[in-house]
């Protein structure tokens, strides 16, 4: 199994979709060969039109916000000593995380298919908010699928959901996470794929979902790869790009450009969700060595048992939360390219507490989880590591969690 | 595979002028002794019998079957149950088909070539995965050919001219037309005559195979597409399953007089 150099990973694939030979892949129903097929060549089509692509930047720019800035965490680099910690505020884009871009793009393929209505499922519910934003904005009647759970304890994106318009689908079978809502997602695709376009709100799923996915997340380092030059001339010696991966679409976007680069150039590093400490469960397939399934239409690592029954799983970040993970990063992983590993939800708390106490940046608990990482390993490295941690989502979700564990408004 | 048990009971069918009554529950719900009595039972009526394996993260089933499959994994059922079950029911029938359905990742941790042969060894007829759709499940098919087991290849509206000639040409004896775009257990909302076009497109491109006809199929709509090869009934049955439980009446009598008046429908 091996990367190629001056291809985008996600063309990295066999003609059945698969990436190394195993990963990713289209397990699904025939009802959704069509719509799938229809969809993978339209996508085709547009991303070599150049008309689409200024369609594209015009709103990465205008309407997104592009590019988010890269900043130096001066007082937290000082506090911990050792490694210079610095963040892309992936954040500051439109609504508050990464979630956009993916969003944006899949509204813009809706409109040009000539579809009215656009599904999605949704997490932390950033990847719903971000759905009805674009569906506002380009006139699409939008419904969004959310574990019911999920529903309690991200209310505040639930609230922008509804004020854009757009109608939430409660989910209550199994877990009632993210996991739950893609599957009843899927499930009303099938239904009315006729006429619904369906966005995945992550780079997993059909190889179709992955690939449109990582193409739309790309925008991030592609920013970074030109602050970077302007910021050291240069792209420095060691970098480590650090950041949380629950479906791992901010991360895809994060490193796609420097997946080119040796390792010891520019390190991948990728933090899952272990869970809480005292707890068994986790949402961490890759760093905790799960078996490969299928799941969501597409072969991955998955947390599962021995028949093939996926786990429920448990995050304190609602984000992160889902058992299985995108095919591309069970490549990166096997290729050795990335390293993954994870942090609990005590670490992605207190990483929190320091990263805000030092700094002016109200990261969520997702990206909170890469921090957690960054603090860990600063302290080992020397003033010319520069780590840089993709803050890809704003904590103002997390406002009653937050609240609950540390007493904070 | 033409002296198939499924190509059997399609022509005893034929012979009585009518269509094959397929039925559909769940293995395991609500308990693997139950699960074998009720099969045990409307196997007096339906000509072939549809045991799913359970998943818990089904993209393609609607509540009815979702609530079953949940039932079935929350009371323990584990795959090598699934197959004891057939063994047992075999032993009990010997030339009623089974076909096991379900999705993939279960086959895929079981292990394929394990799968098929404990297939074999159970006397299991054919297989539907609903989640390996052509041309991907080529070589699982040809495998299961190879064990004398008849894949099941599954047509749906959206299947196109092209897609829909290779897949009738690498099925076996049976196919499996899907009424409408939906889950499982949803409302009819296609009309019969509709459906009926649609699944005589599937029959003149080969008169040999079986076509049956699943989705939305209850006692309100079975007559209306009797013109077709098999009918499948799934979700009224599992519904039943779950509104006798509820009730704390007799599944096994419930169920079997659904089964029962479903075929009366159709003679």
């Amino acid at each position: 199994m091996k990367l190629k150099k001056n291809i985008p990973l996600i063309d990295q694939h066999d003609k059945f979709g698969f990436w190394g030979g195993k990963f990713g892949g289209s397990f699904i129903p025939e009802t959704l060969k069509k719509p799938v097929e229809d969809l993978t060549k339209e996508f085709q089509r547009l991303r070599k039109n150049k008309k689409f692509i200024k369609k594209r930047d015009y709103y990465f720019k205008n309407y997104i916000g592009s590019p988010t800035s890269f900043v130096k965490l001066e007082n937290l680099s000082n506090h911990l000593g050792g490694a210079q910690i610095w963040a892309k505020i992936v954040s500051e884009a439109n609504g508050g995380a990464h979630k956009i871009y993916n969003a944006t793009v899949h509204a813009l393929i809706c409109k040009a298919m000539g579809k009215k209505y656009i599904v999605g499922d949704t997490g932390a519910g950033y990847a719903g908010k971000m759905l009805s934003m674009a569906a506002k904005k380009f006139g699409l009647k939008c419904k969004i699928f959310m574990g019911a759970k999920d529903i309690k304890r991200q209310k505040p994106n639930c609230d922008a959901m509804r004020k854009n318009g757009a109608e939430i689908v409660p989910v209550y079978s199994g877990s009632q996470t993210l996991v739950d809502a893609v599957s009843e997602c899927m499930r009303y695709w099938v239904s009315n794929c006729d006429n619904t376009h369906m966005c995945v709100g992550s780079t997993v799923g059909p190889n179709i979902f992955v690939k449109i996915c990582g193409w739309s997340t790309t925008q991030i380092s592609r920013e970074l790869k030109k602050q970077l030059m302007k910021e050291f001339k240069r792209i420095p010696k060691k970098i480590k790009l650090i950041n949380c991966v629950g479906g791992g679409s901010s991360a895809y976007g994060f490193w796609s450009e420097f997946i080119d680069y040796n390792k010891k150039q520019v390190e991948l590093i990728g933090v899952e969700a272990g869970g809480p400490q005292r707890s068994k469960l986790h949402a961490a397939p890759l760093s905790k060595n799960a078996k490969i399934g299928i799941l969501h239409g597409a072969a991955s690592y998955v947390c599962q048992n021995n028949e093939g029954q996926i786990h429920e799983t448990e995050s304190i970040s609602a984000g992160l939360d889902y058992p299985g993970v995108s095919p591309i990063h069970c490549f990166l992983k096997d290729t050795k390219r990335a390293r993954y590993t994870y942090a609990n939800d005590e670490a992605a708390l207190n990483a929190y507490k320091l990263v805000t106490k030092f700094e002016k940046i109200n990261p969520s608990l997702e990206p909170s989880h890469a921090f957690a990482e960054a603090i860990r390993i600063a302290p080992k490295f020397s003033k010319d590591t520069i780590i840089i941690v993709n803050s890809c989502g704003d904590a103002k979700k997390d406002r009653d969690i937050l609240k609950e564990r540390l007493g904070k408004n | 595979m033409e002296n198939s048990l499924i190509s059997q009971s399609f022509k005893n069918a034929k012979k009585e002028k009518r269509p094959a009554l397929l039925t559909y529950i769940v293995a395991g719900d609500n308990s693997k002794k139950k699960s074998l009595e009720i099969l045990k039972s409307i196997s007096n009526y339906a000509d072939i019998c549809e045991l799913g394996f359970p998943h818990n993260t089904p993209i393609a089933d609607g509540g009815q079957i979702q609530t079953s499959a949940y039932r079935a994994i929350k009371n323990g059922i584990k795959i090598n149950d699934i197959f004891s079950i057939v063994n047992k029911f075999k032993k009990f029938k010997k030339n009623k088909p089974i076909i096991l359905m379900g999705y993939y990742n279960m086959i895929y941790q079981y292990n394929e070539d394990k799968f098929i042969a404990k297939c074999k060894n159970s006397k299991v007829d054919g297989l539907i995965v609903v989640d390996l759709p052509h041309p991907e499940n080529k070589s699982f098919a040809i495998k299961c050919k190879k064990s004398g087991i008849n894949f099941i290849q599954l047509i749906s509206p959206t299947t196109s001219k092209l897609r829909l000639k290779k897949i009738i040409s690498d099925s076996h004896d049976m196919i499996y037309y899907i009424s409408m775009l939906s889950t499982t257990g949803g409302k009819l909302k296609v009309s019969s005559k509709k459906i009926i076009a649609e699944y005589r497109k599937i029959k003149n491109h080969n008169k040999t195979k079986n076509v049956v006809i699943g989705f939305g199929i209850t006692e309100k709509t079975i007559k209306s597409l009797k013109k077709a090869d098999g009918l499948v009934v799934g979700s009224a049955i599992c519904k039943e399953i779950t509104r006798s439980i509820k009730r704390r009446q007799n599944v096994v009598t419930n169920v079997t007089n659904i089964v029962k008046r479903l075929k009366n429908k159709i003679i």
